[in-house]
């Protein structure tokens, strides 16, 4: 069992199948691993040991009994934004430390129903509120690459876990960035689906029109497995659309001879790092090499995205977390004078600096006087880079480039300064996909001294089985998302 | 634009939001941060650009007016922090 815990999803299932290994041997395994290694890394908030091996022990039950799925008994991790019944869904706040979930996230259900087996809850910046995982009230993520470093964020959690291989795979959550940055940060496969594609049901609300659950793997193989258990219409996800699911691992064996790639001009600008740039340019050569052809497209306002993005998710921000309020669930502070003194305190003490600023930044964009130069201003730039994305798409299949600028940064060294903008600029390539509802992509392409770096591809509306596939090509003629940090190529030296 | 402390205690009220002089003052400064950020947007016009709330502009989508909902009073009520006889409980609002 010794190279079990590097294996992705379709060749656990292959082993599982043939009863090489059960799923409880397997699902122990990992549960074996967290404990050894996640004090370091601090990837898991919450681990579900036992619910985790009764699970693996229905899944080698319907195995044997013949009426398992094909992923039945596979491990893996669910962020801990998804409401998980009975389990803490605690959503990186002091707010929900005590919020034991009534009820299953339809992400959650779908992925049961499939007979995957949750080993536990990972970490994340509050409320989904951050790029580095450094805003968690369980405090920030280490970077399984090199553990001075952040793993990025918000779904840090998720991504380390499954860099250090404390999972094949684990759920992620992108609003700005969230899937793809950590993605990048950690070497790993991650794909934000266009927005309605994966039901938000039961999943914690950080900004409404924008939020979107995904998957964080090692492969594109596994995301298009995972995606697949996951998509499809919700009629409790009132945005939730109604359209078949195509397919994805069906779809993972189209060459890309003649795909057309565009290449934003913008985004290959000041401020990327010219290493990394070199990098994702080897990458594009790759594509050519399989007969794809580049060209030259412009986003003219994506230089806008960050500033309409903080002001239509903070303003989302403060009508969704108006619910804690102290009263109902969540967190209420100490000996109230009145319902006043409930609220302000509770919320006060609750929320953690970043999500309070936040909620301060939305409140203010909202109110009364400011509503039109912000709210409505914001939302104009929004129609932009969408007709932008149009454009371009009228001209290329996907559009590529950096996921990030540069790699991951040392931990605190943006948390600490005391402009948060700094870090807002993080997700300046990724933010403008969930402004115009686009699916999106981050692949490793390459490292740099040591570190690696993701190429993102973004696709039309509904395009995943196509991001997939350029994804997986990639993927088959070159080796970078077969590289592991040290922690996780010692797992060999472990057993 | 940038904002005054006074407008910092407006926000934070609006917002149900206990502050203390100094997470005032460093809200003061981090938020004019961002607001200077944000202001980049005012340099483009963008008059005749109609707003665009979501990416999809899909309409609202109707169900039946039938009860979907089982009855989960008493799990939800456990969640609570305070209360009883099937009552959220919070501090006396009339005297």
């Amino acid at each position: 069992m010794a190279d079990l815990l590097d294996q992705g999803i379709a060749s656990l299932a292959k082993s599982l199948a043939r009863k090489e290994f059960s799923s409880v041997e397997l699902t122990g395994a990992y549960l074996s691993r967290i404990a050894a290694h996640n004090p370091a890394l601090n990837a898991y908030v919450t681990v579900t040991a036992e619910q985790a091996l009764a699970q693996a022990a229905a899944a080698d039950t319907a195995r044997t009994k013949g009426t398992a799925g094909p992923w039945a008994g596979v491990p893996f991790a669910h962020k801990d934004i998804f409401c998980t019944h009975g389990v803490r869904t605690a959503c990186g706040s002091r707010m929900l430390d005590n919020f034991i979930a009534p009820y299953d996230a339809t992400v959650v259900e779908r992925m049961r129903d499939a007979g995957l087996v949750m080993l536990g809850k990972t970490n994340m910046d509050e409320f989904a509120m951050g790029s580095s995982n450094e805003t968690s009230w369980y405090g920030p993520v280490k970077n399984p690459w090199n553990t001075d470093l952040v793993p990025g964020g918000s779904s840090g959690g998720s991504a380390a876990a499954v860099a250090a291989h404390l999972c094949p795979a684990a759920t992620a959550t992108d609003t700005g960035g969230s899937i793809r940055q950590p993605a990048s940060f950690c070497g790993l496969t991650g794909i934000k689906p266009t927005y309605g594609r994966v039901s938000r049901w039961g999943m914690i609300a950080f900004a409404s029109s924008l939020d979107q659950a995904g998957v964080l793997t090692r492969s594109a193989e596994d995301a298009a497995i995972l995606l697949q258990t996951m998509a499809g219409f919700d009629p409790r996800d009132s945005t939730s659309v109604d359209m078949p699911v195509p397919d994805y691992l069906a779809g993972l064996g189209q060459s890309l001879r003649g795909l057309r790639i565009g290449i934003p001009k913008q985004h290959f600008a000041q401020g990327l790092n010219p290493e990394v740039e070199q990098l994702i340019r080897s990458a594009l050569a790759e594509f050519e090499r399989q007969g794809a052809t580049l060209k030259e497209v412009s986003l003219d306002n994506s230089h806008l995205s960050v500033a309409a993005y903080y002001v239509i998710a903070p303003a989302e921000a403060s009508a969704n977390l108006s619910r804690y309020d102290g009263v109902r669930y969540g967190y209420r502070c100490d000996k109230p004078v009145d319902l006043e003194d409930l609220y302000k305190r509770s919320r006060a003490e609750g929320f953690g600096a970043e999500v309070k600023r936040r909620i301060m930044v939305g409140t203010y964009a909202l109110s009364a006087g400011f509503y039109d130069a912000y709210y409505i201003k914001a939302q104009k730039i929004r129609r932009l880079i969408k007709n932008d994305f149009d454009r371009a798409f009228a001209e290329v299949d996907v559009i590529m480039g950096p996921t990030s600028p540069h790699t991951a940064f040392p931990l605190g060294s943006k948390s600490k300064d005391k402009d948060p903008v700094a870090m807002y600029l993080e997700d300046i390539y990724t933010i403008a996909v969930n402004l115009a509802g686009l699916p999106g992509l981050s692949i490793p392409a390459g490292l740099l001294n040591g570190l690696p770096i993701g190429l993102q591809i973004v696709g039309p509306n509904f395009s995943e089985d196509r991001l997939l596939n350029v994804a997986h090509q990639f993927q088959l003629a070159t080796d970078w998302h077969t590289r592991t940090p040290g922690v996780a190529a010692a797992s060999r030296g472990d057993r | 634009m940038a904002i005054e402390l006074k407008d910092i205690e407006n926000i934070a009220h609006l917002a149900r939001l206990r502050l203390d002089a100094a997470e005032k003052a460093e809200a003061l400064g981090s938020i004019n941060n961002i607001l200077s950020m944000i202001d980049e947007m005012r340099a483009l016009d963008t008059s005749g650009v109609e707003p665009l709330a979501h990416a999809f502009e899909a309409s609202q989508r109707l169900r039946e007016d039938v009860v979907t909902e089982t009855d989960q009073r008493a799990a939800l009520l456990a969640l609570a922090p305070n209360a009883a006889e099937g009552l959220f409980l919070v501090p006396k609002v009339l005297e």
